[in-house]
């Protein structure tokens, strides 16, 4: 049913009406998806969704227009690409607007399709969920409830087809399955979270996300506010993952090109502790972020971002690529509703030496082991770097988890933050958010609670 | 300007009666307590300017239908892109069999059409010519280069979209509505030896093109420059618990997380609110009035009816600190025998509705704001929030301060970085020691929950709280 060459065909067409002064490029995009919710060991709701989608992008005289639409209805394609050549007319010309031209790189064959996500039934998928909140509510007496327990799965193609002669589709399938634990200790309501995704439903790990939800939700049971100091941060895989994500989303080539990122004409310079190199790599066919062609139909590859604590490179799209002179790295993301632009793909972050994440905490003196962080939208400045967020964990003292704390913040900069790692683990996990990462340890960041 | 509304007043049926009947019969035939067709129609455009340059022109079209069935508790849902009957008469039976309901007979339906008027709109924003739009984010970018050298960078966004749905079920329900928001905001950063900072401005109303008649760009622009240029000099934020004085407008999302969400009765009906059973409780200071208001002309987070087909309403939530009671959606309603409250929203056609905030509002109090920033000898004065986020459960909310000064011995001082305040909701409402007599709206806001956004208000007079703590970075 998710036909990638039949989407292509759909974009191709479009893409012939291109005429001899315009560049055309039209994604199309086909999914199919799962969506379960189970509460009381009842299904509170099962959705069945089908979608499909196209983005046009036309580009005459240097001017850019897009348009899209949810549908490959013929009808709405036609008026789709009028509305996409009607946005460019009144667009600003730009000398370097344009689509990706072919840059004869090899593109790494990887294969995310499973049947399975397709041919299982409804209600094998219902008892995921049912059997994920069964464990959560059974894993300890002060487990109060679960907010919800869901499994979700999706089967998707996207067909990319260009003027330019790119002619690229891929298809994938995923699964996940996440729970919310409430804890109750009679004065307060502490809650404890936890995901799994994979490629497919039987690789999802259960067991490990019910145990994660309910240690997180009865470890934080009595959680204070603790009072101001400096600390270091002990962030496990899944938590390193976000504030790695978060420092390698300012490296993008819009953010260097306009000017909006703080590590702006800094390549060369070292900008991290040497124990850290992270790498965009969607060829790695371990990575959950891997794909054969980016957004733009150019063959993946890895990026250098930072090795051994040096700025060794930016992630560009075509259009900044061209800008900047480098050319595009392959790093285009999209979906069918926007345009293209550069992103992170798969970030690896390599391992250290630092030991596993036990051992990471017998190394810390004054600490806190973090078991979420909030307000990462209004708390992370991209631009200055600014960074204040929300954080609720275990305290660690003199190398030993301590009392749990809540109502409070942690503060530093995202140019601080990688001078401050003091410790990588060797734990390096692949991640289902597309990050593989190891523990890391971030030192001399402002825990903010009571006034001392 | 010209004033057009008959492009709005003639717009076609989405769906004619014969089909909407023929859905519902599906969606009930093997005898499921309830069926739902909603039906969306949205068309957006907008301009965007980045560098210097107009880089994006977009428009984009969606139309489907989504369809609801509910037997006992469980909910089936199914949507579809293709409005044809018999695609969405297969939508029904699809979401019939997801919601497990067996049995069987036929129902027939009574519709009954609900009596509401979509909010007027002056000026249709697709009337309006592309270039004109084009004008407007330039005309930002120049004014706000113009208004510092230090100021390098600008983006602008100009943003319109029309949305029209209807929304009929089982229980007779037929309704309609036409939608039209239209927004615009200035981003500008500064460049200077601490480095780079950042300014923001934006508005939006549930209105058309009239937006521009009631807020100038040049303003806008000068706005977020100025923003940009005050932080150039800012010190970094204190850390720990100090009294906060919020302005009026932006401190709005303060009450959208501190207390909105914890009021939502899905959220209260699963015990996970810290203000599960305790309506008719003192829950706030009594200087706290709190209000949801879907009805407020012109608002951003207004609508004639919900994504239910209920009218919107006005909601007293807390008054005088006392907790009056929660926000409903149809599905939380009907379990408890109640009413819903106009508040059922859904992102788009290929969501679920859920409970929703629509414009959330403390009422002004008597004190001037003069009085209420001379009360404090040492703290902070926020003047513009952003965004937050609030753990309904633990009642923990955080959200960041994007334009914040030192108050030192009653009078505002020194400009601060931009940091997260944090605070726990049920107690922050118990410390709101004073509330001003001024009011205003805040900027258009997107609120997320369980991955769907929606457009809601909010809104606050100058408020002072004697315990929040600044995430900072200055001991």
């Amino acid at each position: 049913m998710i036909d990638p060459d039949q989407l292509l065909g759909v974009a191709s067409g479009l893409v012939e009406q291109a005429e001899s002064n315009e560049q055309i490029e039209v994604a199309c995009g086909h999914g199919v998806s799962t969506s379960v919710r189970v509460y009381g060991g009842e299904v509170e709701s099962f959705t069945n969704a089908e979608s499909h989608g196209v983005g046009i992008r036309v580009i005459r005289d240097g001017r850019e227009g897009f348009a899209s639409a949810g549908t490959l209805d013929s009808a709405v394609l036609a008026q789709t690409l009028a509305d996409a050549r009607d946005n460019a007319t009144y667009a600003e010309p730009d000398p370097e607007a344009g689509i990706a031209e072919p840059d004869g790189v090899e593109a790494v064959e990887i294969d995310h399709w499973h049947d399975d996500v397709i041919t299982m039934s409804p209600q094998d998928k219902i008892d995921i969920a049912v059997e994920l909140e069964r464990q959560v509510l059974a894993g300890d007496d002060r487990i109060s409830g679960v907010r919800v327990s869901s499994y979700g799965d999706s089967a998707s193609g996207f067909a990319l087809a260009s003027s330019a002669g790119i002619r690229a589709s891929s298809r994938g399938t995923s699964a996940s399955t996440s729970v919310q634990a409430l804890a109750d200790d009679g004065d307060r309501t502490q809650t404890g979270g936890a995901y799994d995704g994979a490629r497919r439903p039987r690789d999802l790990d259960v067991g490990w996300v019910a145990d994660r939800a309910v240690s997180r939700a009865v470890d934080l049971i009595g959680a204070s506010k603790p009072t101001s100091r400096k600390v270091s941060l002990v962030l496990d895989p899944h938590l390193a993952a976000t504030v790695v994500g978060l420092i390698s989303g300012t490296l993008t080539g819009d953010r260097i090109i306009k000017k909006r990122s703080p590590f702006v004409d800094r390549v060369g310079e070292t900008i991290a502790t040497p124990a850290l190199t992270v790498i965009d790599d969607p060829t790695d066919p371990e990575s959950f972020g891997a794909d054969s062609f980016d957004g733009e139909g150019l063959a993946c590859r890895p990026n250098p971002l930072i090795v051994d604590g040096k700025l060794t490179g930016y992630l560009y799209d075509a259009y900044h690529g061209r800008r900047a002179g480098s050319g595009s790295t392959g790093s285009a993301v999209r979906g069918t509703r926007g345009l293209p632009g550069p992103g992170i793909q798969a970030l690896s972050v390599a391992a250290g030496d630092g030991g596993s994440l036990d051992e990471l905490i017998a190394g810390v003196d004054e600490g806190v082991l973090v078991f979420s962080l909030a307000g990462l939208h209004s708390g992370v400045n991209a631009v200055s770097g600014d960074f204040s967020v929300g954080v609720e964990g275990r305290r660690i003292v003199d190398g030993q988890l301590a009392e749990p704390i809540g109502e409070c913040t942690v503060g530093s900069t995202l140019q601080r933050l990688l001078l401050d790692v003091t410790a990588v683990g060797s734990d390096r996990t692949h991640l289902p958010n597309g990050v593989s990462t190891p523990s890391l340890v971030v030192g001399d960041v402002m825990l903010s609670g009571a006034s001392t | 300007m010209s004033t057009d509304t008959s492009s709005q007043a003639s717009s076609d049926a989405l769906i004619d009666d014969e089909t909407i009947r023929r859905v519902l019969d599906a969606g009930l035939a093997s005898g499921a307590d309830f069926a739902e067709l909603f039906v969306e129609d949205v068309s957006r455009s907008g301009v965007s300017l980045d560098d210097g340059r107009v880089e994006n022109l977009s428009s984009s079209r969606d139309i489907g239908a989504g369809i609801r069935v509910i037997s006992g508790e469980t909910t089936g849902f199914a949507h579809t892109a293709d409005l044809s009957p018999d695609r969405l008469v297969a939508a029904a039976q699809a979401a019939a069999d997801a919601a497990n309901s067996d049995g069987g007979g036929t129902v027939t339906v009574e519709l009954e059409k609900v009596d509401s008027a979509p909010a007027p709109v002056e000026v249709d924003p697709s009337s309006i010519d592309k270039a004109t739009k084009v004008g407007l984010v330039r005309r930002a970018d120049e004014v706000a280069r113009a208004h510092d050298d230090a100021i390098t960078q600008v983006s602008a966004r100009y943003a319109d979209n029309r949305r029209r749905i209807l929304v009929a079920n089982s229980d007779g329900v037929l309704a309609t509505d036409d939608q039209t928001r239209t927004n615009f905001a200035v981003t500008a950063v500064a460049s200077g030896d601490s480095g780079l900072q950042t300014g923001y401005e934006s508005v939006g109303l549930s209105v058309g093109f009239e937006l521009f008649d009631r807020y100038d760009v040049d303003e806008l622009a000068t706005n977020a420059a100025t923003r940009a240029m005050t932080k150039l000099d800012a010190r970094p934020a204190p850390s720990g618990t100090h009294t906060v004085v919020i302005g009026p407008g932006s401190g709005g999302v303060l009450f959208h997380e501190a207390c909105g969400h914890g009021l939502e009765a899905d959220l209260v009906g699963k015990g996970a609110s810290a203000f599960a059973g305790r309506v008719g409780e003192q829950v706030a200071s009594p200087l706290v009035t709190l209000i949801d208001d879907g009805t407020m002309t012109g608002e951003w987070g207004n609508y004639a009816v919900d994504d239910e087909g209920q009218p919107a309403s006005s909601n007293v939530l807390i008054k005088d600190g006392i907790l009056v009671d929660y926000m409903w959606d149809g599905n939380r309603a009907r379990k408890e025998g109640r009413r819903s409250s106009g508040n059922g929203r859904r992102q788009s056609y290929r969501h679920l509705p859920m409970v929703r905030m629509t414009n959330t509002y403390l009422a002004p109090g008597d004190q001037t704001p003069e009085e209420i920033i001379a009360g404090v000898d040492n703290g902070v004065y926020v003047a513009k929030l952003g965004g937050g986020q609030v753990n309904t459960a633990s009642g923990d909310f955080v959200f960041g301060m994007t334009e914040a000064y030192l108050i030192e011995d009653g009078q505002i001082t020194a400009p601060l970085r931009e940091g997260q305040l944090i605070g726990n909701g049920p107690k922050v409402l118990q410390q709101i020691d004073a509330v001003g007599n001024d009011f205003e709206m805040g900027p258009p806001g997107t609120c997320g929950k369980d991955g769907q956004g929606v457009p809601v208000g909010d809104g606050v007079p100058t408020l002072r709280v004697t315990e929040l703590t600044i995430g900072g970075t200055a001991a």
